[in-house]
């Protein structure tokens, strides 16, 4: 890469606190709207990140992806689910909250300890194939990598299907009990909850 | 201070396992399911810091991790689509998003 190591070290090191204060932030907000906004932040970091490794399709991909479609997905959920509701205080919380966050802690000193310790054999990324990485990449995956491309394809077209089985609303034309034609604009209002009354 | 070439691959490591553990936290500790797919998505992320950061600088001329990057991305994007469409019927069905409240096939 042919930027100054200081200019990537300052970039990396903005780029990375964005991350982390942006991720800390998605898990801790209150209002779930500023997460969702944080996380499409943490998500352009990230590409930042991939550019700084010399990946410029990757980041392509990655504010596509994520940005575009990914996060515009979970800020419509939040437009459907959005409904004030006041949580059920839970008893334990408190032993809960200690426990999740010293698993986490313990995991963290755990990976940073590997991080830090291990000797990694590395090549020097000076003399890495840079612009030419989209190219690889297609090679890649209309070589040795095609069954996995395929694959991919059939993985994205399950999902779909998937995704609009599930949210579908079944609405039919007439009204099982009387053949009276149903009143489209009402389903909203008149469709009951099936199991709130469970708890 | 030693002469730096570029920035070491520990810098990346670290980042990303901060990652990791912020998502995990939040998949662990959230009551809205919303919440929880976003703490999956850090997590995904955190992951591919660490393949494209790896592929960088221990196989930069195959790029392998890359592509492995672009598929963690299509599975992530096709996890979310479902993943939502699932929070969308629950909603309908229970009128909550309090992960609390889903314990339907707890014993």
């Amino acid at each position: 890469m042919s930027i100054a190591i200081t200019t990537q070290i300052i970039c990396f090191s903005i780029l990375s606190l964005v991350i982390l204060v942006g991720a800390i932030g998605v898990v801790l907000l209150e209002s779930i709207v500023y997460s969702a906004f944080l996380l499409g932040g943490v998500f352009m970091s990230v590409a930042g990140l991939y550019l700084l490794l010399n990946a410029s399709f990757v980041a392509a991909a990655q504010v596509l992806v994520y940005v575009g479609a990914v996060n515009v997905l979970i800020i419509f959920a939040i437009m459907l689910v959005n409904k004030k509701e006041d949580l059920k205080p839970i008893s334990d919380i408190k032993s809960r909250r200690i426990i999740s966050t010293s698993i986490c802690l313990t995991l963290l000193s755990l990976l940073i300890r590997v991080d830090l310790t291990n000797v990694w054999s590395l090549s020097s990324p000076q003399n890495s194939i840079g612009e030419e990485s989209t190219i690889r990449i297609g090679e890649h995956l209309f070589s040795d990598y095609l069954l996995p491309f395929e694959v991919a394809s059939v993985l994205l077209l399950m999902a779909m299907i998937g995704a609009i089985v599930l949210a579908r609303r079944d609405v039919m034309s007439k009204d099982i009990s009387t053949g009276l034609p149903v009143d489209q604009e009402l389903i909203e209002k008149s469709s009951e909850p099936l199991l709130t009354n469970k708890n | 201070m030693m002469n730096l070439e570029s920035i070491p691959i520990q810098a990346f490591l670290i980042v990303s396992s901060a990652l990791f553990c912020i998502g995990i936290w939040g998949l662990l500790n959230s009551r809205n399911a919303v919440r929880v797919l976003m703490s999956i998505e850090l997590m995904l992320n955190a992951v591919n810091i660490n393949l494209m950061a790896f592929s960088s600088y221990v196989d930069n001329n195959l790029i392998q991790g890359q592509v492995f990057t672009i598929f963690v991305i299509t599975v992530a994007a096709a996890e979310a689509a479902v993943g939502l469409a699932i929070l969308l019927s629950l909603y309908r069905n229970r009128v909550t998003v309090d992960m609390e409240s889903f314990n339907l096939l707890k014993w």
